[in-house]
């Protein structure tokens, strides 16, 4: 008879064909409200090393609301493949009960009421207390942070980064690698690094630029459950393309597959029986690395904020994907014997903030390091009648209100918001506080410039940025979605190339067609070039809130997308 | 023969477009094979044997870092198939050479193949070029 137990629990040997039943199931129970704490923790201990996968929080270290994308477009190999699975299909694929727990944490249908149902997501305390139950189980289990972990608040943005720091110190973090770290600029993580982060910063792919030469350990070799467990760290490869590389002065990085193969065999050749790669590529290029490097058993996928219910397995190598913002851990049970990985045992724990009491200890430090900001984070700046979210391929409420923003207060004919894919959502007809806006806005280079470009570089700038998501090799891919458009709409065709996606580009106020040879006023923000003027995003948004008292942010139907 | 008006419209169009294309693209890509018919005399060219280590994307078009590495090979010859001016540089090896490999910086004028050529020992030659973009980013997160 299948137990109780059995249900909350996706078990593999390392061969085997995954299907999605027990999870099935284990949603069934949660659409029960049956969710207790030792449901979600719930795990069958196997093997002898357990790894712990936390990645992309963005700073949240306390419960929030994260609404998944509905559009997450893949394109070559990827075409319809996890993660490219969103809405009805990602729950048919992975057999999530309709209006269950699962549904509300995983996707993105009727978000708003079951969000309302099912609780915040998240939060240090309440991950504290899943990294100590795990270590209840297995007490040198490895704690792994795929990085993103120092930007995304207003909190991380006032301390750069310490309040991230402590808080991973404390809860007995091994090792880490990183992307968003670097826009606190070179010098403040070559502080954090010497001086407070109390575990490797891992960087396989990080090089001086001038000698060509390893900038950061590249790997750190771990004694677990009596086997030798390598670790290789691999930083976003596009740091200096997708961020500002003035800010990091000398580094160079790159996805760098012939390195990572020579670490994978360094590490092989020191006594590595298990090798996992804590990665900061995005999935699609981890799909590939997989595909390409032999040797790795494990790749703790990051970057693209993906949470799949099941690892993906390419050849010998398991994919994991663990979300963003601590809506989820992963565990992995790993059994290392005669030098190989024989078995996986995996599970996707989404920390449901209602369900998972509280780690008392954490939450005395989360609120010590929120404390001297707390006037400012719950300050009220507004309401919003409709949800306020960020994913998607080409548009989401936050960077619509972003752009309506400056369009308005920086009168502008177009607005241009970066397509991150970090950032909050805030609930129907709730307040927007300070912290709110933050957790949209809050990074290093946010100055909202005010220029004028043509209409041919407006295209060119699309027709960029279309490739860096579309562009059917994923190694040419930087991970971000697509630059958010405000004043203007266009039609894109993703399977063209590069400089033939983007078409019908039209003003919204006059509905002419952009004209190459005319200039526009374009106002926007977090520009990659150095001194950049204007005033932070936040300001320029904050006003607008005001002036509105209740943002209602229109349905954004200027994007027509051809996929076929 | 006779010009109609449709024709005449045709071959403005063509005209047109063909103005449109920089110049210099055009005159690169007959660059690229004269340099690749000059280095290897018209014979065929294989696959095996060479290795074109060079970024995805360029962090900076202005100095893209760049390896090659054929062994057993006389000489490696490289060319950026986009720039104005292809030719990057010929790497001759002699007969005490340890090993026949070669890194250097070339500058590229936008998203371009980076081909590189190698002659063998035995006078066969083998090719390896890679895509390298050249891109104005900014909005990866």
């Amino acid at each position: 008879m299948i137990s109780r137990r059995d249900f909350l629990q996706a078990a593999m040997a390392a061969s085997a064909i995954y299907g999605g039943s027990a999870f099935g199931n284990w949603s069934r129970l949660a659409a029960q409200q049956a969710m207790t704490q030792d449901d979600l923790l719930s795990f069958d201990t196997s093997g002898n090393v357990t790894l712990i996968h936390i990645t992309d929080i963005h700073a949240q270290l306390v419960p929030t609301w994260f609404r998944e994308p509905e559009i997450n477009l893949g394109v070559g190999e990827a075409l319809g493949q996890p993660p490219h699975i969103t809405g009805t299909d990602f729950l048919r694929r992975y057999g999530i009960e309709a209006n269950s727990a699962l549904q509300y944490a995983l996707s993105y249908p009727d978000f708003s009421a079951l969000a309302r149902q099912y609780g915040r997501m998240g939060g240090a305390d309440r991950i504290a207390t899943v990294v100590k139950a795990i270590r209840a189980d297995r007490p040198d289990a490895l704690l792994l942070d795929g990085g993103d972990t120092w930007q995304g608040s207003l909190t991380a943005l006032r301390t750069q980064g310490q309040d991230m720091v402590n808080v991973f110190n404390a809860l007995g973090t091994d090792a880490m690698t990183s992307h968003w770290e670097f826009t606190l600029g070179l010098d403040r993580v070559t502080d954090i690094v010497d001086n407070h982060l109390q575990f490797p910063f891992l960087g396989a792919n990080i090089f001086d630029a001038e000698w060509d030469e390893p900038a950061y350990e590249p790997y750190q070799m771990f004694e677990r459950g009596g086997v030798q467990v390598a670790v290789i760290g691999q930083a976003f490869p596009y740091m200096p393309i997708a961020n500002p590389g003035y800010m990091f002065p000398g580094l160079s990085f790159g996805v760098r597959q012939e390195r990572m193969a020579e670490v994978v065999a360094e590490a092989r050749a020191a006594g590595a029986e298990a090798v996992v790669v804590l990665s900061h590529n995005g999935f699609d290029v981890d799909r590939k690395l997989a595909a390409n490097v032999p040797g790795i058993d494990v790749i703790l996928t990051g970057h693209t904020h993906d949470a799949l219910p099941e690892p993906l397995l390419v050849g010998k190598t398991h994919l994991i994907a663990s979300g963003s913002h601590g809506k989820f851990v992963s565990r992995l049970d790993l059994d290392v014997r005669d030098g190989e990985v024989k078995g996986v045992n995996h599970k996707l724990i989404p920390i449901f903030s209602d369900v998972i009491a509280p780690d008392s200890e954490m939450t005395a430090l989360v609120e010590a390091e929120r404390a001297p900001f707390k006037d400012e984070l719950t300050e009220v700046l507004g309401r919003t009648d409709g949800l306020l979210y960020r994913r998607g391929n080409f548009n989401g409420t936050w960077d619509d209100l972003i752009c309506d923003a400056l369009l308005e207060e920086r009168e502008a004919d177009i607005a241009l918001s970066p397509g991150f894919r970090w950032g909050a959502s805030v609930l129907p007809d709730q307040d927007i506080t300070r912290e709110d806006l933050m957790n949209a806005t809050a990074m290093s280079y946010p100055e909202a410039y005010r220029s004028e470009m043509t209409g041919e570089l407006l295209h060119t700038i699309l027709e960029d940025v279309a490739d860096n998501l579309f562009n059917p090799d994923p190694y040419y891919q930087q991970g971000g979605d697509m630059v958010r458009v405000g004043g203007m709409g266009y039609r894109i065709d993703i399977n063209q190339p590069q400089g033939s996606r983007i078409t019908e580009m039209t003003l919204l106020k006059t509905g002419e067609r952009i004209d190459p040879t005319k200039t526009y006023v374009v106002a926007g923000w977090a520009s990659v070039n150095p001194e950049v003027e204007g005033p932070p995003i936040w300001d320029v948004v904050e006003a607008h809130i005001r002036r509105q008292g209740t943002v209602s942010v229109s349905p954004n139907d200027s994007v027509q997308v051809v996929t076929g | 023969m006779q010009l109609t008006r449709r024709d005449a419209l045709a071959l403005g169009g063509a005209a047109l477009s063909l103005a449109a294309l920089p110049m210099r693209a055009l005159a690169a890509t007959d660059m690229v094979g004269e340099a690749i018919t000059a280095f290897t005399g018209g014979a065929d060219v294989g696959e095996r044997g060479i290795t074109l280590t060079a970024p995805e994307i360029a962090e900076n078009g202005n100095t893209v870092p760049i390896e090659v590495d054929a062994p057993g090979a006389a000489a490696i010859m490289v060319l950026a198939a986009g720039n104005p001016n292809p030719d990057v540089g010929t790497f001759n090896f002699g007969p005490l050479a340890a090993s026949q490999f070669a890194s250097t910086r070339i500058r590229l004028a936008g998203t371009q193949d980076v081909i590189a050529i190698a002659k063998m020992a035995d006078g066969s030659f083998v090719r390896a070029s890679q895509e390298v973009k050249v891109t104005i980013g900014g909005c990866g997160g």
